[in-house]
């Protein structure tokens, strides 16, 4: 989304994912020693969703207002660069902040661990689904029903004629960096109570799978940026096995990042725009 | 708009002081707040309890406070400065300055004041780890809280006073002051260089005046250090300059010459220097030159055309790894055990391939997806270096161990013992990755790549073919880097997989763009300040009580390099000229309307032609 309206890579969207997990980290821990997780596990779960989407906001907001505005109109490669840089800031301000050991959230309610449904899938699975599924709907509301959605693609498509349309472009990719940084949150909080831990580079790798399942979908299109996260997911669980597997490769799951980098590599190659993103002009992602 | 920052002093008329009442409250606000925030900031992240263990006087001052001191003096000196603009006259400083420094400070220090309280009245040690009475107490002096709490807003009134302050001066003093502080600060932070080197000559009594035992100057030291700068700076700083202009303005064979004294002169101090010093002073300049030769290597590819190339570690693994295994008897499948010369020669076909092999796909997509891609290469490489499936060759996560060193015609071995003799190897290597640069800058090719970096399109129709230009960039690039692979497989003895992070990558680029991009003295003289004195990503630098941050230093020091000044520390004539275009037209315009003077100041107004660059 990020990606679509300021046209480069903010690196640092999975920072501010990771930032999000912590914050959760540290509001559930506290609500576990009050007492309320366990007794009141969907009214703290809400707040602490509250509180880090909260924080992820307020953090995209304050990297573009310190970081990317200044370099609106510089050289391409200036605010790519840029980004690298902050996420590389907030990735070492976790470590020393909060030192480099990964950190764990508190114990998830039992309906959570157990299997449900005939699938066999556990309650926290479930749950992510149904958020992911949830905030989709949102998002896709959010952009394309309302007219804050209406400015965000309109500076997307060409932020000088969008200015020139009464747009304020400025606000609008603040309000862009908000919805990315409410989303990231979500994120957080989801794998933080899924994977029960966070450490500081926990951004990283799926800040990549991010961007690469935009990629993979179509930047800007939506559901494609759906269906492109259940590919990517679903490539690199299965593809080590079922690819490598038969050529003889030792130690499949130890390449399972390497799968996905190559899925990434591939797509980009192959086509750039995306399995259901509208062809692209050159010039636009230039 | 061409802004350009002067402070009241130079030559010029002024308009009468501004008064007090008419401070600018929203700015005042802003500035002190985020000052205190950066205060509280750099107090959470335990930096001034690590560095209080670094004294840069003895037993007066120590480099956490220095920092922490500063950041008022930088604020209140901030809050006055005048925008100047072409006919409008400045205001004469006077008591608006010093009001409105003492206030910035005061505000500035609260957020210590303010986290001495917080400390004693709360207890957040669960999630931040440095939230600790340890601080407190080094905060509030072991006086108590109370004391912490006043202590702070006095120093912080009393700095930004200085701050503002500093402005009433004249530019000389103001200049002279400024180079007396620094020259103490840098002459602490340089203490095992100089004191290394003063002891080789065989002065060791000169060097235990000047360092105390425990780290630090003396206060004797100090002083004596601080007048030094004081009066070369007050009356040598003409001359330099003069002498600089000189330089500059000479030409043809005149120009040859100065170049030649200079490049012989330099040639001559690294040649000499590493015989006075000690193994560890050597071992700091060695690592040093992997990275200048590293950051030459990515110097070609971002700096000169124009590829951001995230991946770059792949080079440098893909090297190592060929020297370790065509090198070490160790290794797990072929052990050809070649000398090192010969292997170099493999280690420059292979990587010159893997090189052609990453770059010919990638190098059609442009910016974003290309940074992306080369990331992922970087990242595929490494962990195809760890995998199980390869470590019949390549050892896994044991890596390759025991790699013997390198031998010069039977005559002498040289190997990670000696850090000495690596250092001059790497030296050769810099040497050979310099003149291939600066050639290639200057040729045809380099002409391309600058067209490419400059705009794709309009060199493709000047008819230079960018695919292959750019892919020789990128195999070039390639080359270099796995020298330094090779050297490094040899110094260290061993290669191991988790040498090679992207982390890697990303500090080489950080040198890169903090020198200036496609600018050999400006990558040298990064790679020089941030891998000595901070260190590299495992190495350390001068400063080992900084390792902890240096990461988050240089993540800072990448975005701020970005907003600040693109075109990196030393920029090319060039390069600089592409960023600053707009200012550059305008300068132009005014120079031809107004009779302006060119002084920049110091405020960083990069648009004149940088010092000691060639000209273009």
């Amino acid at each position: 989304m990020v990606y679509g309206v300021l046209g480069f890579i903010n690196f640092a969207h999975g920072e501010v994912f990771m930032m999000g997990a912590m914050t959760g980290m540290i509001t559930s821990n506290k609500l576990a020693d009050a007492g309320l997780w366990d007794s009141n596990f969907i009214g703290s779960l809400a707040l602490v969703m509250f509180g880090s989407i909260l924080v992820s906001m307020f953090l995209a907001v304050v990297m573009e207002r310190l970081a990317y505005r200044p370099l609106r109109g510089a050289p391409r490669l200036i605010p790519l660069i840029t980004s690298i840089g902050v996420s590389f800031f907030i990735q070492n301000m976790s470590i020393v902040l909060f030192g480099p050991a990964s950190k764990s959230y508190p114990r998830r309610p039992d309906w959570l661990r157990d299997k449900h449904t005939f699938l066999e899938i556990e309650g926290a699975r479930i749950m992510v689904i149904v958020a992911a599924a949830v905030s989709m709907i949102a998002l896709w509301y959010l952009v394309e029903r309302t007219k804050v959605g209406k400015a965000m693609r309109a500076v997307a498509e060409d932020s000088e004629i969008a200015a020139l349309m009464g747009i304020d472009v400025n606000k609008t990719i603040v309000k862009v960096f908000a919805v990315g940084g409410a989303f990231a949150g979500m994120a957080g909080i989801l794998w933080g109570v899924l994977f029960g831990s966070v450490i500081h580079n926990t951004g990283f790798l799926p800040g990549i799978k991010a961007f690469s399942a935009a990629v993979v979908g179509g930047i800007g299109n939506l559901g494609g940026a759906m269906v492109g996260g259940l590919f990517i997911g679903i490539a690199e669980s299965v593809g080590p096995l079922l690819v490598l597997e038969p050529l003889g490769v030792s130690g499949v799951s130890q390449l399972r990042d390497a799968v996905a980098f190559a899925m990434l590599i591939a797509v980009l190659l192959l086509r750039p725009s995306g399995i259901f993103g509208e062809r692209l002009r050159a010039e636009d992602r230039t | 708009m061409t802004a350009t920052e002067t402070r009241p002093g130079s030559e010029e008329e002024f308009a009468p002081p501004r008064r007090v009442r008419d401070l600018d409250w929203r700015r005042l606000l802003r500035l002190g707040g985020v000052a205190a925030f950066v205060q509280m900031f750099i107090s959470l992240t335990a930096m001034p309890v690590r560095l209080d263990e670094r004294s840069v006087i003895e037993s007066v001052l120590s480099l956490g406070f220095v920092f922490i001191g500063a950041i008022p003096i930088v604020a209140g000196n901030r809050l006055s400065r005048q925008v100047k603009l072409e006919g409008v006259a400045v205001h004469r400083a006077g008591r608006y300055e010093l009001v409105g420094g003492a206030l910035v400070g005061t505000l500035a220090g609260a957020g210590l004041s303010l986290l001495v309280m917080l400390i004693t009245h709360f207890d957040l040690r669960e999630p931040l780890v440095n939230w600790s009475p340890q601080l407190r107490d080094l905060l509030s002096f072991n006086r108590g809280p109370v004391f912490g709490t006043l202590i702070w807003l006095g120093i912080g009134a009393a700095g930004g006073l200085i701050g503002g302050g500093l402005r009433l001066l004249g530019a000389r003093w103001r200049r002279t002051l400024l180079m007396m502080a620094t020259t103490v600060v840098l002459a602490s932070i340089l203490e095992q260089l100089v004191v290394d080197l003063v002891s080789g000559v065989g002065l060791e009594p000169v060097a235990e005046w000047f360092y105390a035992r425990r780290g630090g100057l003396t206060q004797a030291g100090a002083g004596v250090t601080a007048a030094i700068a004081g009066v070369t700076t007050f009356f040598g700083r003409g001359r330099m300059k003069a002498a600089r202009e000189r330089i500059k303005t000479l030409d043809g064979p005149a120009r040859t010459r100065a170049n030649a004294g200079m490049i012989l002169l330099t040639a001559a101090i690294l040649i000499v220097v590493p015989l006075l010093v000690g193994s560890l002073t050597n071992e700091l300049l060695a690592n040093v030159g992997l990275f200048v030769l590293l950051a030459l290597g990515l110097n070609i590819v971002v700096g000169l055309a124009g590829i951001l190339d995230l991946g770059y570690v792949a080079f440098f693994a893909v090297g190592s790894y060929t020297a370790a295994v065509l090198t070490a008897a160790t290794s797990p499948r072929i052990n050809p055990e070649f000398p090192w010369f010969v292997a170099l020669i493999f280690v420059v076909v292979i990587t010159g391939l893997v090189g052609l092999f990453i770059g010919a796909p990638v190098i059609r997509m442009r910016g974003d997806y290309l940074a992306i891609v080369t990331l992922g290469f970087g990242e595929i490489i490494r962990l195809l270096f760890l995998s199980d499936w390869l470590s019949g060759w390549f050892g896994g996560s044991q890596g390759i161990t025991a790699i013997g060193g390198v031998e010069i015609f039977g005559l002498t071995t040289i190997d990670g013992t000696n850090p000495r003799n690596i250092f001059y190897l790497v030296l050769v290597f810099c040497a050979i990755a310099i003149y291939v640069s600066w050639r290639l800058e200057r040729s045809r090719l380099g002409r391309a790549w600058m067209a490419v970096r400059e705009d794709e399109t309009v060199a493709e129709a000047m008819g230079i073919n960018t695919v292959n230009v750019k892919l020789l960039a990128f195999v070039v690039g390639a080359i270099l880097g796995s020298f330094s692979g090779a050297i490094f497989a040899n110094k260290v003895g061993s290669v191991f997989p988790s040498s090679f992070l992207i982390l890697v990558s990303m500090v080489i680029l950080v040198v890169v763009i903090f020198g200036g991009m496609g600018s050999i003295v400006g990558v040298i003289a990064g790679a020089a300040l941030l891998i000595g004195v901070l260190g590299g990503p495992k190495q350390p630098g001068l400063l080992q009580e900084f390792s902890e941050f240096k990461l988050l230093i240089y993540g800072a020091l990448l975005v701020w390099m970005m907003l600040a000044r693109p075109e990196g520390l030393i920029p090319s004539a060039r390069r600089s000229r592409e960023l600053h275009q707009e200012e550059f037209l305008q300068d132009a315009w005014l120079r031809g309307e107004v009779e302006s003077d060119d002084d920049n100041g110091d405020g960083g107004d990069a648009g004149t032609a940088p010092p000691g660059e060639a000209r273009t």
